[in-house]
């Protein structure tokens, strides 16, 4: 294990640390203690590492991760995974805006509530909340999966593309072009695969699916007032 | 025609509207018949202020020249020296704007990369993220980071020379993009992670930041994420020039670059591009007095786009203090756009050489704004990468030539002083003196 001291040593040193380990470091676990919500820890990550946060973070904590396992053990500002290509990203408390801002893969775990925004522009990438999310969540989202076992905010799904959205609680609205699906053995397994992957004892039979009508895929004007 | 009725009451002549154009009418036609609006590309065809209305003044016995062709002009740029360890060394200051793989074919992208190489400057990437063409034959490119956020990720960022934060565009500020079904190939689609055939939109604002602190801490980012290697470039329309410039350099941009309304896009709304935002003559100024208001000017480089054509403008802008230029649809022209040599195809198209512009329908007779695989048979990348060095070439001759004539020893020497207004329009936008006079609209001290 090593451990980094953010406040005594700094975000480039972090960072430029970080970016040093190649796939076959030994240096697999790092603690980082006193983050103190700073902004872009471990962003840029290309490694087969575990980065264990110990506290808060503030902006695009994880940005653009690949491989690497990051674990906040506190809240994350807004961004956190934004960007994120592959490997996990684990908050143990809440998520501000925009979580998972057009990641393209990976899995990224709020344990707690994720604000507006989640999920927008989604790529790929897969969410588990274990709580509520907020407005906007999935707006424009491409492709992966969003997986909510609380409730969605307004405007769920806005102009998606792909992308899979399961709900468990209740949805306050849907946005323009967002319908709820028909749920099949595929995406009870999905769900199944997720819900293990992100430590929750959900059931997958509890959700509902939701996705694009793909009604606005092709301009028609006489859908202009759905926008 | 008559020109009496059948009593030998003389007809008055027929008079077509200033209003009601044949152009106006036209559209209204097309409106009604489709009830969508028009949709197209480059940028605004409307007439407006623009560098043709100032002129040099030249050398004279207060200001002696230079000899052309023997006395030296240098033409070199540095781009982002201020925060970047690797900053970018131009030969010319005249780059290739960004435009997007999917807007343009592989092979044209790769003809941009090919002939900014050769005369010893940048090309820039656009909305459909990096192409191998691209950054093959590009000694130094441009990584756009867009709202949209396409084929974003961190080993092409790494890969890119400098990354440009696109916030506007000229051609629609606060406007994002669309790319028509048709131009959706299986590549362009994989590269999205979109379904194929659909209408493409691209977000008019970035997903996870709002406002300049916001940018501030993505400039951060971004910096982190490429060990604070390259230069960081801000793009902004012209909209509120001076604001925006300001708050660039607050959130830390090495670069701004500010983008007039005739600046060219792939596709968007006409209302769009012929209403929104200001013309390039008419944001430099504002833009220079921000970078000198926080004593930044010539730290934070600008780089001006929209409508740049020939050697003189870039001089002009030069002189009025931006430090570099961008091209865009001139470069596509360089390319073979718009050729007339293709005149009985845009015909077909109902348009003509010189005027076709949906480029998002993907037809391009001339094979550059397609997607189609016969078309971009037509055009081949290692001529169109020659043509452009040549014109990049021509238009620093030119601008060196002008520069001599005022005296100059480099580019970034030109200065206000050398430049006269023939309109009073351009007078007050440029803050140059209308030819013939001392004075300029809103200068102060004047009794106007």
């Amino acid at each position: 294990m090593q451990t980094f001291d953010l406040e005594a040593q700094g975000l480039r040193e972090l960072n430029s640390t970080l970016h040093a380990q190649v796939d076959e470091t030994n240096q697999t676990s790092w603690e980082i203690t006193n983050p103190k919500g700073s902004h872009a820890i471990a962003v840029g990550l290309d490694a087969p590492i575990e980065v264990n946060i110990k506290g808060s973070t503030g902006y695009y904590c994880g940005g653009m991760n690949k491989q690497a396992t990051i674990n906040v053990s506190g809240s994350a500002g807004p961004g956190t995974a934004e960007n994120m290509m592959s490997g996990k990203i684990v908050i143990d408390g809440d998520a501000s805006q925009y979580a998972g801002a057009t990641g393209h893969g990976g899995l990224l775990v709020i344990k707690g509530n994720a604000s507006s925004r989640c999920g927008i522009s989604m790529k790929g990438i897969n969410i588990v909340v274990h709580g509520n999310i907020g407005h906007m969540s999935a707006f424009m989202a491409q492709s992966g999966n969003l997986v909510v076992c609380g409730d969605a905010g307004d405007a769920l799904g806005d102009s998606c593309y792909e992308a899979r959205l399961f709900v468990r609680g209740s949805v306050k609205s849907l946005g323009a072009d967002c319908e709820e699906k028909e749920m099949r053995p595929e995406h009870i397994k999905i769900l199944k695969e997720l819900l293990a992957e992100a430590d929750s004892d959900a059931k997958p039979e509890e959700f509902k699916r939701y996705g694009s009508a793909r009604n606005l895929y092709n301009f028609d004007v006489d859908n202009a007032t759905a926008y | 025609m008559s020109s009496h009725d059948e009593n030998g009451i003389p007809f008055t002549t027929p008079r077509q509207s200033a209003t009601f154009t044949s152009d106006i009418n036209s559209d209204i036609r097309r409106a009604a018949a489709t009830g969508i609006y028009d949709i197209r590309g480059g940028g605004a065809k409307r007439k407006v202020p623009n560098f043709d209305d100032l002129l040099f003044m030249g050398a004279s016995i207060s200001r002696y020249p230079l000899e052309g062709y023997r006395e030296k002009c240098e033409t070199s740029v540095t781009i982002g020296g201020l925060h970047a360890s690797n900053p970018i060394e131009l030969d010319i200051p005249i780059t290739i704007a960004g435009m997007s793989f999917g807007a343009l074919s592989g092979p044209a992208k790769e003809a941009l990369g090919r002939g900014a190489s050769a005369a010893g400057t940048s090309t820039t990437t656009g909305d459909g993220g990096m192409t191998q063409e691209e950054r093959g034959h590009s000694s130094k490119l441009v990584y756009q980071y867009l709202p949209s956020r396409y084929g974003m990720n961190p080993d092409d960022i790494r890969k890119a020379d400098a990354i440009e934060i696109v916030v506007g565009q000229g051609a629609k500020p606060g406007g994002g993009g669309m790319l028509l079904g048709q131009k959706i190939s299986d590549r362009v689609a994989e590269m999205r992670n979109l379904p194929k055939g659909i209408d493409q939109r691209s977000a008019c604002r970035h997903p996870d930041w709002t406002g300049p602190d916001d940018l501030e801490i993505k400039i951060l980012e971004l910096r982190e994420i490429t060990g604070w290697k390259v230069p960081i470039y801000v793009k902004v329309a012209g909209a509120r020039p001076y604001y925006d410039v300001t708050l660039a350099v607050k959130a830390g941009a090495d670069a701004v670059v500010l983008d007039g309304m005739q600046g060219g896009t792939a596709a968007t709304q006409d209302v769009f591009i012929e209403h929104v935002g200001q013309p390039t003559l008419a944001i430099i100024r504002p833009a220079v007095q921000a970078l000198q208001d926080l004593g930044m000017h010539r730290k934070v480089q600008l780089i001006l786009s929209g409508g740049i054509r020939s050697g003189a403008d870039v001089a002009k802008a030069m002189a009025l203090g931006a430090d570099a230029v961008a091209i865009g649809s001139a470069a596509l022209i360089a390319l073979g756009d718009n050729d007339p040599k293709w005149e009985s195809e845009y015909n077909k198209l109902g348009s003509t050489a010189g005027a076709y512009d949906d480029w998002h329908e993907g037809k391009d007779p001339a094979g550059i704004t397609t997607q189609d695989p016969e078309l971009m048979k037509r055009f081949d990348p290692i001529e169109g990468g020659r043509r452009l060095r040549n014109y990049l070439k021509v238009m620093t001759l030119e601008a060196q030539t002008i520069a001599r004539a005022c005296g100059k020893n480099h580019m970034h020497n030109l200065e206000p002083e050398d430049l006269v207004a023939l309109t009073m329009e351009a007078a007050a936008m440029a803050q140059v003196p209308l030819s013939g006079t001392n004075w300029w609209p809103g200068k102060s001290g004047s009794n106007f």
